[in-house]
């Protein structure tokens, strides 16, 4: 009831500061673009204030993950105006902004005094910059995700299995913090028959074609000394992206694989792992927490079953893969100053917290760092934290090719046992050398 | 006075003029030029279609091109062919290929020239067998691929569980698609479980064609039943046997659908064909001048083998 009241008062605070933006004549529409996932439906719920306040109808067009960016980069490269405004992916900030493919935001945001500062830093980084860490903005914050863990918290209090792990290991059973830790403990469930089921320790991405098993080899690899260059010498990747430590690291996601995954799970991503978590197959689920308001609330697994952590630490720090969007405004548009409208009307306080209560995630630091944010949801906590640990993949124009290299090397050594770690890496090296100088970049 | 006295002349200069062909009264247009009129859309699609684009495509061979970005084509020479060809993964996809193209011949050659010679035989249910048979060329591959994923799932598909039983191991303690060593193999399954019908259509067509004088006389001879198979059935059934493994050899090299469907390629690049490789620097990678050089290769490849085989067909239809 409070927080339905609270729902109201801040629709009604909403129409009050989107008062200047209803002089909009009625009879035009605006199309967002995205991905067909829980929170699209959020951002429909959402979207029906804009509508209220401007009088401009929201039209959207959400496409399969795994067409998303095959569909939308078509479009935007073809001059389409199909979408007005398009969430695109952390990756594509840099061709879309050499391309021209968005709407630069600087000036816009200077004459709405909407401060950049207001977001988190990773996500203004991830979703907005390009060049990475200059003030050059292609993008408003819209949708902060980060890889997290969930678990099993029923089966982690049974007492019997809890006693056979404190002798087992000298410890109690409890969310792993490491990477040897989660190890163990996957070890430990592994093989197991709980509820009648043989389950499984935990699931981790593993999906070949698209960005899978690279969003979640990264987790482990990044907390063992990986990283994509030299932060002193652009482009600089040997030694850097195949380090002894990133080879571990590689190791220990295979370990993982070898020891805990489901068996048949070696092209899987995020609804496999929703799945294997829901059925009660897997006591650990790697995963994007964009999901965990929808497992929080899982008649099956969720409610006092689900536990959530954070993305475990390595010996050389403790972060995490960065997922979201940015929302941008495509430069084809024909609506484009529309399009500039509806994000002056995101970007503000009251509409990026309704986003939140209404299963979306704001980017926006007063939303994310208040307490009540981190008191409304059994995720929030490790949910703020982990995004304050995050790290991307590149965002070059030619993201793709280096992403379906790494796709292979990590898919034919973790999956298929091909070689070695340090050869994975090795020719890793080689091939996005050879993307770099076609983009005209020296990766020397 | 005879008959042709009694015959009325013609108006004069109407007796000698033949009547002329329907077409030029109609259009006024000559033999040749009609002939033109009906072949020109054919040749007009077949050069829009096929020959515009492979001309086309060798010329995005010799450039960087790349589709999803705007720029100019850079022309680079001979680079993509020297890369493809230098390539120890492509050499890789290729003997992937040549595993999957083989053995799914093989197999469905034997297999489809056993079903046809019992579909020959007439027995009770043939119709409804024969259709059974068939039915499996008849879905669409997508069907195919989705349907066999769900089957050979470890923990729900029922084919780990019927292999289970007779084998005594834990239906969820291996999988088929997921394995390093069982995924080229499941490709190869499915793909013989699809065409197998097709071979052994044309096999039918093979044996219904074999006079069946030439029996009579080898029974008369006293000619077993294997040796008639020997110097009858299998000499005569040769040409559509090879017409058969020529349709199955190019269907089974460029083999997308269902494969990407299984497996996607993997686990690594296991069951990674040629064709899957394509696609994606094609359309993944957008390395649309690298993607056009791989085409010709295969298109080369693919073009040489056929025509070598077709003419050692034409050898042995001779004999």
């Amino acid at each position: 009831m409070v927080k339905s009241l609270s729902f109201a008062g801040l629709i009604a605070a909403g129409l009050v500061a989107a008062a200047p933006l209803s002089a909009h004549a009625e009879g035009k529409s605006l199309t967002m673009c995205w991905a067909a996932w829980d929170p699209a439906n959020a951002l429909v719920e959402l979207d029906k204030d804009f509508t209220k306040a401007t009088g401009i109808e929201m039209k959207h067009e959400f496409v399969p993950w795994t067409s998303y960016a095959d569909h939308f980069i078509n479009l935007l490269n073809s001059r389409s105006a199909e979408c007005d405004l398009i969430i695109g992916d952390s990756q594509w900030i840099g061709g879309a902004a050499e391309n021209k493919w968005y709407v630069k935001l600087n000036d816009f945001f200077e004459k709405n005094k909407i401060s950049m500062d207001s977001f988190l830093p990773a996500t203004v980084v991830g979703y907005a910059e390009w060049p990475k860490d200059t003030p050059n903005y292609w993008g408003l914050p819209a949708m902060a995700d980060a890889v997290g863990w969930t678990y099993r918290k029923d089966w982690f209090a049974k007492p019997d299995l809890r006693a056979e792990f404190k002798a087992k290991y000298n410890r109690e059973l409890e969310p792993p913090k490491t990477w040897d830790e989660l190890i163990e403990v996957s070890k430990f469930f592994t093989g197991k028959e709980i509820d009648g089921k043989k389950v499984y320790g935990s699931y981790i991405f593993t999906e070949r074609g698209s960005e899978g098993i690279t969003m979640g080899v990264t987790n482990a690899m990044y907390n063992y000394g990986f990283d994509y260059m030299d932060a002193k010498k652009p482009y600089h990747m040997e030694g850097i992206v195949n380090s002894a430590g990133a080879a571990k690291g590689m190791d220990v996601y295979k370990e993982l694989f070898d020891c805990c995954q489901p068996k048949g799970l070696t092209n899987a991503y995020m609804q496999e792992g929703l799945d294997a978590f829901k059925s009660g197959e897997v006591a650990m689920q790697m995963n994007w927490y964009a999901f965990f308001p929808g497992l929080a609330k899982d008649p099956q697994v969720g409610g006092d079953k689900i536990g959530f952590f954070k993305n475990p630490a390595g010996p050389t720090g403790q972060f995490t893969q960065l997922g979201g969007q940015g929302l941008s405004v495509v430069a084809a548009s024909k609506d484009v100053d529309d399009a500039l409208l509806y994000v002056k009307w995101f970007a503000q306080a009251d509409v990026q917290q309704k986003w939140t209560d209404l299963g979306g995630a704001s980017a926006s630091k007063a939303v994310l760092m208040s307490d009540a944010y981190k008191k409304s949801a059994p995720y929030a906590p490790s949910f703020v934290e982990s995004m304050g640990m995050v790290k991307d993949f590149w965002a070059e124009p030619l993201y793709v090719p280096l992403l379906l290299d790494m796709q292979n090397r990590v898919h034919d050594y973790v999956v298929a046992n091909k070689g070695t770690s340090q050869q994975a890496l090795d020719a890793l090296v080689k091939d996005w050398k050879k993307v770099f100088k076609q983009e005209g970049k020296d990766p020397s | 006075m005879s008959g042709m006295d009694t015959i009325t002349p013609l108006a004069p200069g109407t007796s000698t003029r033949s009547p002329p062909p329907r077409v030029r009264r109609i259009s006024g247009l000559s033999d040749r030029a009609v002939v033109w009129l009906f072949i020109a859309p054919t040749m007009f699609l077949l050069l829009a279609i096929n020959i515009f684009p492979l001309i086309w495509a060798i010329r995005l061979s010799f450039t960087g091109f790349m589709a999803n970005l705007p720029r100019p084509l850079g022309f680079i020479g001979i680079d993509n062919y020297v890369d493809i060809l230098t390539d120890e993964d492509i050499w890789t996809n290729f003997q992937v290929t040549a595993h999957f193209v083989f053995w799914t011949i093989v197999l469905q050659v034997l297999i489809g020239l056993a079903l046809a010679l019992l579909i020959n035989q007439k027995f009770r249910g043939h119709s409804f067998w024969t259709t059974v048979i068939l039915l499996p060329m008849m879905l669409s591959p997508a069907v195919v691929g989705n349907f066999w994923t769900l089957l050979l799932q470890p923990q729900i598909g029922p084919f780990n569980y019927f292999i289970g039983f007779f084998t005594g191991a834990a239906p969820s303690s291996f999988t088929m698609i997921g394995s390093v060593s069982l995924a080229p193999w499941t490709i190869v399954m499915v793909n013989t479980w699809m065409w197998t019908p097709y071979v052994m259509l044309i096999c039918l067509a093979g044996l219904r064609s074999i006079p069946e004088y030439i029996y009579e006389a080898a029974e008369v001879d006293r000619a077993s039943s294997l040796r008639q198979f020997w110097s009858i059935t299998l000499p005569m059934v040769t040409p559509f046997l090879m017409l058969a493994v020529l349709f199955q050899a190019i269907q089974s090299f460029e083999m997308f659908d269902l494969v990407n469907l299984l497996t996607s390629g993997g686990p690594g690049s296991t069951t990674e064909l040629v064709s899957i490789t394509l696609k994606r620097a094609a359309f993944e990678k957008w390395q649309t001048g690298y993607a056009s050089a791989l085409a010709v290769i295969l298109f080369v490849t693919v073009f040489g083998a056929a025509n070598i085989y077709v003419k050692l067909l034409n050898k042995v239809k001779q004999q």
